[in-house]
């Protein structure tokens, strides 16, 4: 008999250890148990998650490998094909900010190489509390330090992401890393099948490190949870770079290999179950087999052990010496830790001895599956509606304001530290999505991730379906034509039927709008439990999307490019509802956010069919800031300053600052005028004015509100961050 | 291009990681005939030019270098360089070949402590050397850097005087005395920098100033 709290350590309920014992048929003993509660942990068990994830669009003609796998796969051209996914690491970086975010760069690269894919670039996508608080500034150093520390060692290249700085993120800050990979052929899978063939466990030693990680994730954090630090793993990136190039080698050089498998949260358990699993086998392990780096673990020990840079091969019978050179020469171990059974149990050995034999599907079907209780909050309504907005006296002020705020000015503190080079792919990063070109091949990637708690706070809905656009719309200003998503989901407690109910909402928007744009959703992830004793974090959804631009000479950016040349904007601008502007002046989130499905799947449709006609000389989306920050960084990019006027019925504020989607800011060769109206005149297109040399000058019916020069606007965006990081 | 063939050998330490992409270049670029030399092999036969390329050799998680200098392929480039035989070192190569002696000098942490990834602008002070006859003196260049540990220091600066091929412009990044971003050895055929010409050898990354050292390479042999 277990006690309540014994099983609250390892984040189980008394009623599912019940469920468990009658699913057993006897009571587990401890290792068993220990077992029983990573797999069922929300981390690895998706129970509060599962039903509702039915929702999103999986399949289309070049998806290779949707949801279930270490990664989702794409079809590129008839040689290539892509893998992408994205992960959270938010519960270790929140106590561990180096070690949390290194080890959340590692097993995301591990899972694009569970695909017999090389990693070929890293984006990140970050949300903190405010700078002006200095365990938030210790987090965020430590976290962009933790990826770049790893990722540069391991030389795949961190060309991407968004940050962003939120209240709500003081205490739980967000770290999701995606990564994409190339291979030729077909993908590999994380199977284990054929019985007799070997479990070989390749890579970094076995410790004590991270044991329950997966069931510490699965918990709200407290002021407890920094005495759980043991509980957040060490990572070795160099090992990490040995273990990418053996089993790309290995890969390459032979056909032995079955199966292979990212060995993550919950160790040798979760990866040799999942194997089974997919396999539809079952699987032996002889923990005395595992290379150790310390003396005297149990098997409970090695099964749960979350020791980094390790990974699960399924290997034929008698081939096993094939590889085993391979994984020597890169100095790595090689060791067959367990074979494929017939029956569908894990059986753990230590030597002869069974310390533990649990059936497959009561670690991975039969995990339960939660029936969310959702409920709107009352509040929502009362935050859905803007009071007053204070009189704007100069709207110079609160522009400049805006600009430089940590949300909306230059990251380059942040990327530059991640070498964002290596691999020699990169075309262009720092503005909008990033572009890298593939080598051998005309065409390029588009790579971005997008998602806004503050619009899903406000509108969960609305807030998941703009998350989705966002994405679309920044690879489609590029040129790129979006090809599949890959998410992570970021939410507190799901017990608590408010934010199950936010849980829900944003996926069905999320979903609807990933089906009207055809983009399907082929991996990702869900962080439930980001909540601390003073916060609950936004409900955040990130999308990491990637599209592919036909070749170099239709590559759009963002940048103004040419003296003379014509803006004009696309969509209709204003509403100020969850608004950075709103919150910077009445310090809080307030409004409803506007978005336009309809006019989206228009805009996007001809925005990228004029691209690639060449009628476009820059696109640039309209988001945080509105139209007045995004102007701006046209700006700043091309150096180049504006003259425009925007007649208007809307206040000048919802001109300047709202964050109504889809907007989007295009200029043109001044002879090409005609035709750009003929083109786009099923959407809203209005003409603004045009590109000059370095004032920077707007007009709202006629009234000059902004009389600056471009070298004030950089002074602004430059420093955002780096005055807070000094 | 290039007059004739010359065969580049690339050095790859288990932690390197801009091997592939100096492979590209020579290989895909220059059109000329490269292979890898695995750090344990001391197969240097018909190699004209070593590249010691970036990355982390042994993960550095002690000084960059520190450790691969110790690799048995290091006695072979040695004797590769005092035969008379080409050697350059890009970034952590660099690091190796000051670790090694084989340059003077050392490289330390970057005065900001932290991974610095950006281009740089970049004076050439020598064009008399088989690595940048292809630039002019004094002209300025646009390469990439990327590294924790770009901080040249000497004890004495008038030992290099006359050995410095490249300089930062404008801005130093990392607090290299005297802005000294690449040197050569008193014989001229060890070559050692930081930034990366690798990574700026195409139009499409966004500058080919790189491509000229190589080039360079090829026109001097």
């Amino acid at each position: 008999m277990r006690t309540r709290e014994e099983l609250q350590r390892i984040s189980m309920s008394l009623e599912e250890y019940e469920l468990a014992k009658s699913m057993l048929g006897r009571e587990p003993n401890d290792l068993e148990l220990g077992m029983i509660a990573v797999m069922w942990s929300e981390h690895c068990g998706y129970k509060h998650s599962k039903k509702t994830l039915k929702l999103f669009p999986t399949t289309g003609p070049y998806v290779l490998q949707g949801p279930g796998e270490n990664a989702g796969v794409i079809k590129l051209d008839e040689e290539l094909a892509l893998a992408m996914k994205m992960e959270s690491h938010n519960h270790p970086s929140a106590i561990e900010p180096y070690q949390g975010a290194a080890t959340g760069v590692g097993g995301i690269v591990r899972d694009i190489l569970a695909m017999g894919a090389r990693p070929i670039a890293l984006l990140d996508s970050l949300r903190f509390g405010l700078l002006d608080n200095s365990r938030t500034r210790y987090l965020f150093s430590g976290v962009v330090s933790g990826i770049a520390g790893y990722g540069n060692c391991i030389g795949v290249p961190t060309v991407g992401g968004e940050l962003a700085f939120e209240k709500p993120y003081t205490e739980n800050p967000l770290v999701n890393v995606m990564c994409i990979g190339l291979l030729k052929g077909k993908p590999k899978s994380g199977k284990a099948i054929g019985v007799g063939n070997s479990l070989v466990l390749v890579g970094a030693s076995t410790g004590r490190d991270g044991i329950h990680g997966a069931t510490f994730a699965s918990l709200e954090l407290t002021s407890e949870s920094i005495e759980r630090r043991p509980a957040v793993q060490a990572g070795d990136p160099f090992m990490e770079k040995l273990l990418i190039e053996a089993v790309l080698e290995a890969l390459e050089k032979s056909d032995a290999i079955i199966g292979i498998q990212d060995m993550g949260a919950a160790g040798i358990t979760s990866s040799s179950v999942e194997m089974a699993n997919r396999g539809g086998v079952g699987v032996e392990i002889e923990v005395t087999k595992v290379p150790q780096r310390e003396r005297g673990m149990t098997p409970e020990e090695i099964m749960l052990s979350e020791s980094q840079e390790r990974m699960l091969l399924c290997v034929k019978r008698g081939r096993e010496e094939e590889i085993r050179p391979i994984f020597e020469k890169w100095g790595l171990n090689f060791a067959i830790i367990g074979h494929v059974i017939e029956e569908k149990i894990v059986r753990v050995k230590e030597k002869d001895k069974i310390v533990g034999e649990l059936p497959i599907d009561l670690l991975t079907e039969k995990v339960p599956a939660y029936d969310l209780i959702t409920r709107e909050p009352e509040k929502l309504k009362e935050l859905q509606v803007i009071r007053d907005i204070p009189k704007i006296e100069k709207y110079e002020e609160i522009f400049l304001r805006l600009l430089g705020s940590p949300n909306c000015s230059s990251s380059s503190w942040v990327y530059e530290q991640y070498d964002h080079m290596v691999e020699t792919n990169t075309v262009s990063i720092g503005s909008g999505a990033s572009i890298l070109r593939v080598k051998g091949k005309s065409y390029l990637l588009g790579i971005t991730t997008d998602g806004e708690g503050r619009y899903c706070y406000l509108d969960p809905y609305l807030g998941g379906m703009m998350a989705v656009a966002e994405s679309a719309r920044n690879l489609v200003c590029i040129g790129a034509e979006p090809l599949a998503i890959t998410d992570c989901l970021n939410f507190g407690n799901p017990e608590d039927p408010e934010i199950a109910w936010y849980f829900v909402e944003t996926v069905k928007g999320m979903s609807e709008c990933a089906k009207r744009l055809n983009i399907p959703v082929i991996s990702g992830n869900v962080s439930f439990y980001n909540e601390s004793e003073k916060y609950t974090v936004y409900p955040t959804p990130i999308v990491g999307m990637v599209g592919k631009i036909e070749s170099i000479d239709i590559i759009c950016t963002p940048e103004f490019k040419e003296e003379g040349d014509i803006i004009y904007i696309l969509g209709e601008p204003g509403n100020l509802g969850g608004s950075l502007f709103i919150e910077e002046l009445l310090g809080e989130v307030k409004g409803k956010p506007s978005f336009d499905l309809e006019l989206e799947v228009k805009l996007e449709a001809l925005l990228l069919k004029a691209i690639k006609g060449k009628l476009i000389k820059s696109a640039q989306d309209v988001s945080r800031g509105g139209l007045a920050v995004a102007l701006a960084e046209c700006s700043i990019w091309g150096n180049l300053g504006i003259d425009i006027n925007i007649d208007a019925e809307k206040s000048i504020e919802e001109i300047l600052f709202g964050e109504a989607q889809p907007v989007v800011i295009i200029t043109i060769n001044p002879s090409k005028e005609k035709e750009i109206e003929q083109f786009f005149k099923d959407i809203p297109i209005k003409k603004i004015g045009k590109v000059v040399k370095n004032s920077f000058t707007v007009r709202i019916n006629n009234n000059k509100v902004i009389d600056l020069d471009v070298e004030t606007l950089k002074k602004e965006w430059r420093s955002g961050i780096e005055k807070w990081m000094k | 291009m290039g007059v004739g063939r010359v065969s580049f050998g690339i050095v790859v330490f288990p932690g390197t990681n801009c091997d592939r992409d100096c492979y590209y270049v020579i290989r895909d670029i220059l059109n000329q005939p490269v292979r890898f030399i695995w750090h344990k092999d001391n197969d240097l036969k018909g190699i004209d030019c070593i590249v010691l390329p970036g990355g982390f050799s042994y993960g550095d998680y002690l000084r960059a270098g520190a450790i691969a200098r110790f690799s048995p392929i290091m006695s072979n480039v040695r004797e590769f360089a005092e035969k008379g035989g080409l050697v350059i070192g890009i970034c952590n190569g660099f690091q190796i070949l000051t670790e090694a002696g084989l340059l003077p000098g050392a490289l330390g942490r970057n005065k900001t402590l932290r991974f610095i990834c950006r281009y740089v602008n970049l004076i050439i002070e020598r064009n008399d050397t088989p690595f940048t006859s292809e630039f002019k003196n004094g002209e300025i260049v646009r390469m990439p850097i990327a590294h924790n540990e770009g901080n040249y220091y000497i004890d004495e600066l008038s030992k290099v005087k006359n050995l410095v091929v490249l300089r930062y412009y404008g801005e130093n990044p990392n607090g290299a005395l005297d802005n000294i971003a690449g040197i050569i050895n008193e014989r001229g055929n060890v070559f050692g920098l930081m930034p990366h010409p690798e990574r700026c050898s195409e139009k499409v990354l966004g500058s080919e100033d790189g491509l000229r050292i190589f080039k360079s390479i090829v026109r001097s042999l």
